[in-house]
């Protein structure tokens, strides 16, 4: 019995959240009032984000009879989740589109896809992944069309489904015929028997392509991506913004995992690895990066509305973030944790200042953001920072990512995808200074300022100064986040 | 407390004015005599300090003096390290002189006060930082920093064509930069042991680049560096700007207010040949050495075109691009760019140290140009080369100074310029015969549009619209009278500047003719 205390010790992240989830309902009954709702969704994300610190103590091993993985790189995405959920939290209380009498049902939809997400990370067995998959999914579904009055959120919702399901489902295939040829359902397992009996190129090629359509549809990578710019803009902006950024993360994460270990062996160089004979996915997913940002870049050029640009831009940096998938070394992998981490702050304060004028003016068109420079110069000094960050100037930190991930790619040589990486970033220069543009260049429509909360400003500033601090000191995190990096489990 | 200073002392030139932003940031936004006269003290600090940094800067030492070196991101490799040679010291002197009478110049804009001197100043910041930073990643990182306030300061305070023209420099600086940072990581991956230090790079051994081979076209060891040395050229070329990269030029300084086309004109321009003599040309000389002859050529064409272009401003009419006082004065720079560039590509002593001297004196000279132009559009609000008319007549005192402005320009003998032009004419002489030739009809047009501008404003019958036309007043003299009397000086008695950086000057030069 002793081994059962300790997978619930190491499975306690997740327990902690689905108790509150449950507590978040009851709280919700008895008191009817939002805000000790609230408060206690963010009680149970700090008690999990503690647990999550605490248990890092424990080695590295497989928990659950081998479902679960319990490793540094697990812990990292945890860790980044729980924090991820816990800002989307306080950036919607008292957003305009999330009512107060529904509060809970939002908390507890958010916390139920935490609990798949933080699942999906650490898992190794085809069938926990495929389930915790498709708990981010289902639930993910019913967040895009929270807004039930709402026609665009409607949309966004049945969009979502339609796609999700198809992608979920050709995936599913893939894991099947994965597991006809090997017979097992352990990513370990699988890959040996892959690696020692040689398949048929085009037998692993359609399983290559099958599991990608799942995971390039979480990661919204082209020519997966035709839901995002529908999905983003009709959510409502608190969700989009936790979509553009943890689930995309979850994707990410067990992307690598499972690419890493099933698909790929260690090279024999340390920290270094190779695609499988015959497949090499790693090229075609370095044309998918190109396609993927330039096409994200392209389109946002043309939005007028700051959340879909924002959500064309999410497209384009899963381009970004795809470059350092493919060059097969542990630096790739550490400059996509980075920039997942500088990600978050940047393109969840982008979105969150979109929010914060929307409770004002009830409408996320580019044009309200006139002359916000010089009614509200905060909020807009603010949003100033998240959009050059997002573009990759310095001294903030969304320069220091793009640097990483550069650095990965000359490391390997592959110069065509660096010079495609390079003209995106000017591109994308052009539309997020149309936001400052109108901003600081244009006369301000009304006088009157934002008016916020000190909550509301609380939040941003926990969102900016990191950008400045990752952009002029970002040592320690970059040690942190190499150490994470341990996910190859020796059993 | 003097030895912290002085130990320390580039470092607080470069951020003096970031304190000053500070303490701007704590002023009251309606306050704005305070914020002005806040921000000049503090870039007079800067002034102060620098000068004091020329007093104690040895002329006989050819290396780096005043070295700070500071671990800063040790994962990476990264240092906080500063120093200056006889290369960066002049630079460094030009900028503080231009930011602190700049801020005089700024006396009259009215609106967004507050922003636009805590942009003023970070400007000042990022390019003192470029001038010393010895680390590529910190150079990199302030040279990208320069490009926030200079958006800001042409997009909002600037003329009718802002919003285009700050978009338009933006996007082209960026694309120059992102190509330079391709080229740093590069260095810093293929150097043993990785380093951006740019005085290690330049040690011969340090940078190991390998051959490449893309998609099967094969890039040889030699074929690879030079296309690295294009990239950062292309990346510098920009900034300088170098034909066919200039387009931004005319529209940015045109639209900007006039303090900021006067730090365009008399400091950005000079970050691009400072970046060629910095990190192109020590580290790779073999290439600067095969890219020579068409880095004359680049500047011949910088002279002739930036010449005609210029006399263009004076034939055209307005409806076509022309009959813009500001306009002229912008494409003389691009033309007296091309002296640089002709002296830096000849590698001789002579060239390369007037190369050098030319970039200071252009500084001084279009930066008088372009205050005085300021001068006239804050009273008349145009710049029509054709709408004045007789106004020496009026205003004496601005006629004069004008006209030595434009004599210095033109290059007119016992004016600083004429001694950085014959210098670069007499060393490119000996190596481009031709080229020289040639360049010496830039001169020529130089002089025949300078001194047309000149008639076409001041002489003849006055323009009875301007018989109200208020003479200069003190605080613009305050600003042209200290750059007045430097042309004047170093054009009689150049020996204090051309001390300053012959030394580091001619060990660059050892290094390139080795190549």
């Amino acid at each position: 019995m002793e081994s059962l205390s300790l997978n619930l010790a190491l499975y306690s992240p997740e327990i902690i959240l689905s108790i509150t989830l449950g507590f978040v309902l009851i709280v919700h009954m008895i008191s009817k009032s939002n805000l000790f709702t609230f408060l206690t969704a963010l009680v149970g994300l700090v008690a999990a984000g503690g647990a999550t610190l605490a248990i890092k103590s424990f080695s590295p091993q497989f928990f659950f009879a081998g479902q679960l993985s319990h490793d540094p790189f697990g812990l990292f995405f945890k860790l980044f989740f729980i924090i991820a959920t816990f800002f989307t939290f306080l950036f919607s209380y008292r957003s305009y589109e999330i009512d107060e009498e529904r509060g809970a049902e939002f908390y507890l939809l958010t916390l139920a896809v935490t609990v798949g997400m933080c699942t999906l990370v650490s898992s190794i067995n085809l069938l926990t992944l495929y389930l915790s998959l498709e708990l981010v999914s289902i639930v993910s579904y019913a967040l895009a069309g929270f807004r039930k009055e709402h026609p665009a959120s409607n949309e966004a919702a049945i969009k979502y489904l339609l796609y999700g399901a198809f992608a979920s489902g050709t995936m599913l295939w893939g894991l099947s015929l994965l597991y006809g040829f090997t017979g097992s359902l352990n990513i370990y397992s699988i890959n040996a028997t892959l690696t020692a009996a040689s398949l048929s190129p085009i037998a692993l090629y359609s399983i290559v392509l099958m599991v990608l359509f799942g995971f390039g549809f979480k990661i919204s990578s082209v020519p997966f991506h035709m839901w995002a710019p529908d999905v983003y803009h009709g959510a409502p902006t608190p969700t989009a913004a936790f979509f553009t950024v943890a689930p995309k993360a979850a994707g990410f994460a067990i992307f690598i995992r499972f690419f890493y270990t099933v698909f790929g062996n260690n090279s024999g160089l340390p920290d270094q690895w190779i695609t499988l004979p015959h497949v090499d996915w790693a090229f075609l997913l370095s044309i998918l990066s190109a396609a993927t940002m330039t096409l994200g870049n392209l389109c946002a050029l043309w939005q007028k509305n700051a959340k879909r640009m924002l959500a064309y831009s999410s497209i384009a940096h899963a381009g970004y973030m795809l470059m350092g998938f493919i060059v097969l070394s542990k630096e790739g992998l550490v400059s996509i944790l980075f920039y997942l981490v500088v990600y978050f702050l940047m393109n969840f304060g982008a979105f969150f200042v979109v929010g914060l004028l929307a409770n004002k003016t009830k409408s996320e068109e580019i044009s309200h953001f006139k002359g916000l420079g010089w009614t509200s110069p905060w909020v807009a000094f603010s949003m100033a920072v998240f959009l050059f960050s997002l573009t990759g100037i310095p001294p903030f930190a969304g320069f220091i990512g793009k640097v990483y991930l550069f650095s990965a790619l000359i490391q390997k040589e592959i110069y065509w995808l660096l010079v495609v990486a390079i003209l995106n970033t000017v591109i994308s220069l052009y539309y997020y200074m149309y936001i400052v543009r109108e901003m600081y260049l244009e006369k301000p429509t009304s006088d009157s300022p934002l008016s916020l909360s000190p909550l509301h400003t609380l939040t941003l500033a926990l969102l900016v100064i990191p950008i400045f601090i990752f952009g002029l000191y970002w040592g320690p995190l970059f040690t942190y986040i190499s150490n994470s990096l341990q996910f190859i489990v020796t059993p | 407390m003097l030895n912290f200073i002085t130990e320390h002392l580039l470092s607080w030139i470069v951020f003096l004015p970031v304190l000053g932003m500070a303490v701007i940031l704590f002023l009251p936004k309606d306050k704005s005599n305070l914020i002005r006269w806040t921000s000049a003290f503090f870039t007079f600090l800067s002034l102060g300090a620098s000068l004091y940094l020329g007093w104690a800067f040895n002329r006989d030492e050819a290396g780096l003096q005043f070295v700070e070196k500071l671990s800063w991101i040790p994962p990476f490799n990264i240092y906080y390290s500063v120093g200056c040679d006889g290369l960066s010291i002049t630079m460094i002197l030009l900028t503080t002189l231009l930011s602190f009478l700049c801020i005089f110049a700024s006396w009259s804009i009215k609106n967004g006060v507050k922003g636009y001197f805590l942009m003023f100043l970070l400007l000042e910041a990022g390019m003192l930082g470029v001038f010393v930073s010895l680390d590529f990643f910190l150079f990199y990182v302030f040279w990208e920093l320069m490009l926030l306030p200079m958006y800001f300061l042409i997009g909002i305070w600037g003329g009718p064509k802002k919003e285009y023209a700050a978009i338009k420099f933006f996007l082209y600086t960026l694309f120059g930069s992102v190509l330079m940072l391709i080229v740093m990581l590069s260095f810093y991956f293929y150097s043993e042991p990785h380093t951006f230090d740019l005085i290690e790079l330049a040690k011969p051994g340090v940078l190991k680049i390998k051959d490449l081979n893309i998609f099967g076209i094969a890039l040889s060891i030699l074929d690879f560096k030079k296309v690295l040395f294009i990239l950062l050229f292309i990346g510098f070329a920009i900034k300088v700007p170098i034909f066919p990269f200039h387009t931004w030029l005319p529209l940015a300084h045109v639209e900007a207010p006039t303090p900021v086309s006067v730090i365009l004109a008399g400091v950005l321009l000079k970050m691009g040949a400072y970046g060629l003599l910095r990190i192109s040309f020590p580290i790779l000389p073999q290439e600067t050495y095969w890219f020579s002859y068409a880095l004359a050529l680049l500047g011949l064409i910088n002279i002739i075109y930036g010449a005609f272009c210029a006399m263009a401003q004076i034939t055209l009419p307005q409806e076509k691009g022309g009959n813009d006082w500001k306009k002229l004065i912008a494409y003389s720079s691009i033309n007296h760019m091309g002296y640089v560039l002709l002296g830096m590509a000849v590698f001789t002593t002579e060239g390369i140290n007037g190369a050098v001297f030319q970039m200071f004196n252009h500084g001084l000279t279009t930066a008088m140009l372009f205050l005085l132009v300021g001068v006239i559009y804050d009273r008349v609000h145009h710049r029509k080369l054709d709408g004045f008319g007789g106004l020496g007549v009026q205003v004496p005192i601005y006629t004069g100074i004008v006209a030595l402005a434009s004599f210095a320009s033109l290059g007119l003998p016992g004016l600083s310029s004429f001694i950085s032009e014959a210098l670069v004419f007499l060393g490119s002489f000996k190596v481009y015969p031709s080229i020289t030739i040639l360049a010496t009809l830039g001169i020529v047009i130089n002089a025949a549009f300078f001194l047309w501008a000149l008639q076409k404003i001041f002489l003849g019958p006055l323009n009875t619209q301007y018989k109200d036309l208020a003479e200069v007043n003190a605080r613009e003299l305050f600003t042209l009278a200290p750059l007045s009397i430097l042309i004047i000086l170093f054009g009689v008695y150049p020996m204090p500047i051309l001390n300053l950086m012959k030394a580091s000057l001619d060990q660059l030069l050892t290094l390139l003719q080795a190549a």
